[in-house]
Formats: structure tokens, C-alpha cells, sequence
């Protein structure tokens, strides 16, 4: 590898852009397609194009065969993000399990005594409207949301914003009963079944979670689950 | 690791980041890297496609290919290369004629890129 597409790997990289590198396994010869090139790169080498494309929506890396020989494609995806409302006290556990497990953790409660600087040292905190600051994130495919309010002038807003978004997961703290009125009033908002079907809700995996560290596993377990086994 | 994700809960990183990172420091600092990168695998295999591995010219590394079966011999190769071999693939699995030295207890196959950053 030249220093200077280590550079331009570590540049996407920083600037959160989607690319795939490039690299033929017989001679060498590498290459940086960022996914905005994809289009272009349609017109000249359609094939290739569509094996990046699909290398890039899979988030899977792999080697190609080609007339040149085989050329290995590393995907560079932007960082996972992990964006829980509700700076309640699963959220303490869970903002550090996400963390370690990858992803950029935001958590937004306007409530300030909730989302104080003590209870999550060190975690980003977004005092904003949930339904503010969401649109703000401009959540892709490599979001999550997760809330954790139970109070639908907070999660509710959220919950709006995560529907028309590409976020991969979505999920809602609640019992079945909480989740059940939950989905009567995004229904009465205009969201179809096919929308609410999207919010795992009561959230997480069941495995008999207790404490507030063991609801954030099941939550996390979920949300990888998500990620890895769908699409 | 390097100092810089030595704070928990601050800026953690999934460890394939670290190890780009720390090749360009490595290289900055005026160390030999060499790179190497799962760029196949079949059947069970503990590292997925696209982890990598970097090691200096004093055989110091960073990362992973593999549970730790098959550093030592991506080490001596990266080593070679480092030295001016060229980049090569590395095959790695049961059915290798290497097995008995580097064989994969998972049973599965790996296949690894090693080349040096210049």
C-alpha cells in the first residue's frame, strides 16, 4: 500500500464519507472509489460499479475476480452511530456497551437534570428536542435509535424523525401495553403498519434482563442483531 | 495498543481502526510497516474478511488475522517483505501442506494479503 492511499483511506475515513480500496492481488495496483464516484464509474465500468455498490450495502469485504485477476475490496462504511433518547438509567449502561462495541453514541434529553455531564462523563449529550435533534443527525443507515423515555412528548417526536429516516434499527422501551398505545398514536399521525412494524418494541432480545446493565445488553444484542442477520 | 485509545470511555475505536491509525504513525515515525489483510475466508474462520495486522521491521505488531494461530508466520512473511520480497498471498486452513506447524484449530481456511506501505 503507498502512504498516500493510506492518507486518503484515513481522510474518508475522518470525514465519515463511504469509499471501497481497491487492491489487485496479483500486481498491486490500488485503487480509493468513494460511493458519490459510484454514478460516474457506472457509465465506464458498470460491472464494477455494482460489485462496490453491493460490497458497500452489505458492509462486507471481499475479493473479486476480474480479467486482471483477483482484487480484494475493503469497505470503508462511516463510523455506526448509536443515538438513545432519554438520559435515564439504562442509558448510562448502554451509552458505554455501544461505545465499546463501535459506535458514536449520542444522547439527547432536554430534561438537564437527565443528561448532566456527571451520570455520562465523557458521553456526547444533546440537551435539544428530540425531534430537533434527530433531524439534525440526519440519520443514515448506519444510525440506531433507541428510546428509552416511556413519555410520549419525548419519544413520540423521535419516533416521527426514525420513521422517515434509513436509521437500521429502531427501538422502544415500553411494555407491550406502553408499545401498543404507542403505535395507536403513530398511526393516527398517517405511519402505515409497514412504518411501526420497523420499531422493535418492547425493545430488546427477551433474555429475562433485570438490571439496567442487563437491559442494555438485551438491547445491544438486539440492535447487533439487527445489523448483522438482516438485509 | 498506542497511548491514544488508552482512555476508556473516551473516543473508543473498533480495533481495524487502530491499526490503520497506527500504521501511519508507525510510518511517520520512520519504521518499516508491512501490512496484512484477511482477504478470504472458508468455513469457520475467528477473524472476518478485511482485518488486518501491521508489523514493523523489528517483528513488533498490531491487530489481528486470526485468533492468534497464524500471527507468527504472517509475521516472518510481512518480515520479508518489509526486506524487499514482494506482496504475496498467504494461504492458510487444514488441507495446507503447513498445517501441522500454523494449522487453524477452528478447521476453517484464511486467506492473507501482505504487503509493505511505502
Amino acid at each position: 500500500m503507498k502512504s498516500e492511499t493510506l492518507a486518503a483511506v484515513l481522510k474518508v475515513r475522518a470525514e465519515k464519507r463511504a469509499a471501497v480500496l481497491l487492491t489487485n492481488l496479483q500486481s498491486g495496483k490500488e485503487r480509493l472509489v468513494e460511493a458519490s464516484q459510484l454514478a460516474s464509474l457506472q457509465a465506464t465500468e458498470s460491472e464494477l460499479a455494482e460489485e462496490i455498490a453491493a460490497a458497500l450495502r452489505s458492509d462486507k469485504s471481499r475479493t473479486i475476480e476480474t480479467d486482471d485477476g483477483p482484487v480484494f475490496l475493503n469497505v470503508y462504511n462511516p463510523a455506526l452511530r448509536m443515538i438513545i433518547v432519554g438520559a435515564v438509567h439504562i442509558a448510562q449502561p448502554l451509552a458505554r456497551m455501544a461505545e465499546l462495541a463501535g459506535y458514536g453514541v449520542t444522547v439527547v434529553d432536554p430534561r438537564r437534570s437527565f443528561a448532566s455531564e456527571e451520570r455520562f462523563p465523557g458521553v456526547e449529550l444533546s440537551s435539544e428536542w428530540p425531534d430537533d435533534a434527530l433531524a439534525d443527525f440526519g440519520l443514515d443507515a448506519r444510525t440506531a435509535v433507541v428510546t428509552l423515555t416511556h413519555d410520549p412528548k419525548l419519544d413520540d417526536p423521535a419516533l416521527e424523525v426514525a420513521l422517515k429516516s434509513d436509521a437500521f434499527y429502531i427501538g422502544s422501551l415500553g411494555s407491550n401495553r406502553t408499545h401498543a398505545s404507542r403505535l395507536e398514536r403513530l398511526t393516527e399521525m398517517g405511519f402505515d403498519q409497514k412504518s411501526t412494524d420497523r420499531i422493535h418494541g418492547p425493545v430488546g432480545l427477551n433474555i429475562g434482563a433485570k438490571s439496567p446493565a442487563e437491559i442494555a445488553v438485551s438491547i445491544l444484542g438486539q440492535v447487533t442483531e439487527t445489523l448483522r442477520t438482516s438485509g | 495498543m498506542s497511548g491514544q485509545t488508552s482512555d476508556p470511555g473516551h473516543n473508543i475505536q473498533s480495533w481495524p481502526d487502530d491499526v490503520l491509525e497506527t500504521a501511519a504513525a508507525w510510518k511517520k515515525d520512520g519504521r518499516d510497516v508491512a501490512i496484512a489483510t484477511v482477504v478470504h475466508t472458508w468455513g469457520s474462520s475467528p477473524r472476518p474478511v478485511g482485518s488486518q495486522l501491521i508489523v514493523d521491521g523489528t517483528g513488533a505488531m498490531v491487530g489481528s488475522v486470526s485468533g492468534g494461530c497464524i500471527e507468527g508466520a504472517v509475521v516472518k512473511e510481512a518480515m520479508e517483505v518489509i526486506d524487499g520480497a514482494p506482496a504475496r498471498v498467504l494461504d492458510f486452513g487444514v488441507s495446507n501442506d503447513q498445517a501441522w506447524e500454523v494449522g487453524l484449530a477452528c478447521g476453517g481456511k484464511v486467506q492473507v494479503y501482505v504487503e509493505r506501505l511505502d
